[in-house]
């Protein structure tokens, strides 16, 4: 067997933060998403020239470049809006908090071009269908459209999720106690380099497989409303 | 917050270098990472269990694990062996940026290989077919038809494996190398200025990816001239 001297269960602890950093990041980004394709799909100019902005900055750069912004540059920009109220501590966001902002900035540049793709693949009957029923804008965004827009998604948002699984090793740069970190710990202390960034990455190729499981089962859930000709 | 964008005029010049270093870094990668994918993509292809699986396998793991630690694996993982460091090829694995190279490349050549096994079945059979009865080899069906066709509708896609391979090439940083991101990181060591510095390079890194999407849409228009102009005329009714 592997001889991990003693630096299994830490590899396993940064496993769990690997997880909690790409779900969270996740919620994030699928919040930020829903809002950007809802704003390119909205007659409202601003809106439109805002969400443009905002997914083309965030695609052209690096995504490594975008957890260094938003570690190092947070704290001056949060400890300014503070000061704007009176406060005048100082603010330090963690890499965690850092990651999660970027992961989630990131995710949420790209699930814009998935949702808009999805919210404009939805037939105009079905709009017309809900307000012909009665359903106010708010009920019928969230009983008959969404709902379709998930299932038409999902294949592009899982693609999404698992680019975002790896971009998480991008956050141990800042130091975040995740998978990564913790191999490059073990490589300090062992100096078995080979040894632990394979496990590393076996870890990482674990955690993608269950992903891809899982989105396959959503998405044979998300279409259990579908007839197959 | 007080912004002092002098900076960014003052180490414009250095941030500039590290961009060249980038250029270099993505260019050699697409190049070397295509001569690997094109075979991997026609092994994957074939419906020789043996020989697919191999490239599966290959495929599988490089894009189902970081690149961050690819790059780790090739910069400090192949010094764990002796025979590593003895070798003939430990003057190019003691180098940073032929580490890069080499991981960028594995990299890049998996994603590519996809990219080029999509086209090639995205060939319509009935050309196959034709090819097969106008009486063509094998060799001369890829060679006239089936890989020019892919050419043409691997474009859109490639460039955009380009313009990943870029934003990728930013953890060259991490194993010491002077690329944009790297050389951003060292200015901000000596002046502390980091959101004007990213910035700076966040918008180089913008204007090439602008710069490559250009291209490639002019050469998508080339390659594809043959289908004409997409809009379908309709006779009018006589």
């Amino acid at each position: 067997m592997l001889d991990l001297h003693g630096f299994g269960d830490q590899l396993l602890l940064g496993a769990w933060v690997t997880i909690q950093l790409a779900l969270c990041s996740l919620v994030v980004g699928l919040v930020l998403g829903l809002l950007g394709a809802s704003a390119k799909l909205s007659n409202i100019r601003p809106l439109q020239w805002i969400a443009n902005l905002y997914t083309t900055v965030i695609r052209g750069i690096p995504e490594l470049l975008t957890v260094l912004i938003i570690y190092f540059g947070a704290t001056s920009v949060l400890m300014s809006i503070a000061s704007l109220f009176g406060y005048d501590e100082y603010i330090e966001i963690g890499p965690f908090a850092a990651g999660v902002t970027a992961l989630g900035l990131t995710f949420g540049a790209y699930a814009t071009e998935v949702f808009r793709g999805a919210l404009q693949a939805i037939p105009r009957g079905q709009h017309e269908a809900a307000i012909v029923l009665g359903m106010g804008a708010r009920r019928k965004f969230f009983r008959i459209i969404l709902p379709q827009v998930w299932r038409v998604a999902l294949p592009g948002i899982g693609n999404l999720f698992l680019v975002l699984l790896k971009d998480t090793a991008l956050v141990s740069v800042v130091g975040l106690e995740d998978i990564m970190r913790k191999a490059n710990v073990a490589v300090g202390n062992t100096k078995e380099p080979f040894l632990f960034y394979m496990v590393a990455a076996f870890m990482y190729l674990g955690l993608t497989v269950v992903s891809m499981v899982v989105v396959s089962y959503l998405e044979k859930r998300a279409s259990r409303g579908l007839v197959r000709g | 917050m007080d912004l002092d964008f002098s900076v960014v005029i003052e180490y414009f010049p250095r941030l500039l270098t590290g961009m060249w270093t980038t250029i270099e870094l993505v260019i050699l990668s697409i190049v070397l990472g295509a001569i690997v994918a094109l075979p991997l993509a026609l092994a994957r292809i074939s419906k020789n269990r043996w020989i697919s699986s191999l490239p599966f396998a290959y495929i599988f793991f490089f894009r189902g694990t970081p690149l961050l630690v690819q790059i780790f694996l090739v910069y400090y993982g192949a010094s764990q062996f002796e025979a590593v460091r003895e070798s003939f090829l430990w003057p190019v694995l003691r180098e940073p940026f032929w580490c890069a190279i080499i991981a960028f490349t594995l990299n890049t050549s998996a994603y590519t290989a996809e990219i080029f096994r999509g086209a090639i079945q995205a060939i319509p059979e009935g050309e196959v077919e034709a090819c097969k009865v106008v009486g063509m080899t094998k060799t001369q069906m890829y060679r006239r038809v089936l890989l020019p066709r892919a050419f043409g509708i691997v474009l859109p896609a490639y460039g955009n494996e380009i313009i990943l391979m870029l934003k990728a090439s930013a953890l060259a940083s991490t194993i010491t190398l002077l690329d944009l991101t790297g050389m951003a990181r060292t200015i901000i060591a000596r002046t502390y200025t980091p959101i004007e510095i990213f910035v700076a390079a966040g918008v180089i890194y913008l204007a090439i990816s602008m710069v490559v999407i250009y291209i490639f849409r002019l050469v998508e228009k080339r390659q594809n001239r043959y289908l004409g102009s997409l809009s379908i005329k309709v006779p009018d009714k006589g």
